[in-house]
């Protein structure tokens, strides 16, 4: 399995750098993978990482209609916050597995 | 990471459930994508984006052979003549769709929208089936005429659904 350090922590990932276990993430990393994508990291961002990480760990990550509506943030918010592939880089700074839904 | 710039222009021109959401698929799958997204509503495909219409569109129930009872059985094409049998067809298969998250037509168009997606009608199909922009979803982009459209779908990959 790949790994990459963040934050001078290896951590395991998959071939496109999405880590594949939540638990090795830590706030440090997401900011680093963050800058990574371009990303500088604020209170609006960390609101919706946290709210995936929390969906995460019931075993359901959202679609991009369900964080839309989940009071959170809207989707329009949401491709202001990360640019190109909300969903992807969110879950990617959060730590979590590349989302597998169509919509 | 993935910046360069790619661009899918999608002709919607038919007013079948299962076209209409490919199309809406495809542009919101794109934009999720980071891929810019225009959608040209032509023809049929205006009752996508037609108030009265949009969210109360149909599946075929006559001349679809991909057409399945529940168990997998094919459907019969003469069940089909039945009245009632075609909006009961497409309530089941909306059903279906909102399990899985798939929104109806007027709120995909708005989270489209809100995801920087444009959305287009064909000007001559308006006027063949004498619709107003009034009669449209409030927020498109614009009434276009083939050329404009394909002015505006320079250097995009098209679509025909």
């Amino acid at each position: 399995m790949p790994k990459k350090v963040y934050a001078g922590v290896e951590v395991d990932v998959d071939e496109e750098g999405y880590m594949t276990n939540m638990e090795q993430w830590t706030p440090d990393i997401a900011k680093e993978i963050a800058r990574e994508l371009g990303i500088e990291l604020t209170d609006a961002h960390w609101k919706v990482i946290n709210y995936l990480r929390e969906k995460a760990k019931e075993g359901k990550l959202p679609t991009l209609r369900k964080l839309g509506k989940s009071g959170v943030v809207n989707i329009k918010e949401l491709y202001q916050l990360f640019p190109n592939g909300p969903l992807k880089k969110a879950a990617k700074i959060a730590g979590l597995p590349k989302p597998k839904g169509c919509v | 990471m993935e910046e360069k710039k790619r661009k899918v222009s999608i002709i919607c021109s038919k007013a079948n459930l299962e076209d209409v959401y490919a199309a809406l698929i495809l542009a919101n799958g794109a934009r999720m994508e980071g891929i810019e997204a225009e959608i040209f509503f032509t023809f049929f495909g205006l009752d996508a984006i037609t108030k009265k219409r949009m969210d109360k569109l149909h599946t075929p129930v006559v001349g679809n052979p991909g057409l399945r009872l529940p168990g997998g059985l094919p459907f019969p094409t003469l069940l089909g003549i039945i009245p009632g049998m075609e909006a009961m067809v497409s309530f089941m298969m909306k059903k279906e769709m909102e399990k899985l998250d798939i929104p109806p037509v007027s709120e995909f168009l708005d989270m489209i929208k809100a995801a920087g997606g444009r959305i287009y009608a064909c000007k001559l199909a308006m006027e063949m089936f004498k619709l107003k922009k009034e009669d449209l979803y409030d927020d498109i982009d614009g009434i276009l005429t083939v050329g404009e459209f394909y002015e505006r779908a320079e250097g995009s990959q098209i679509i025909f659904v």
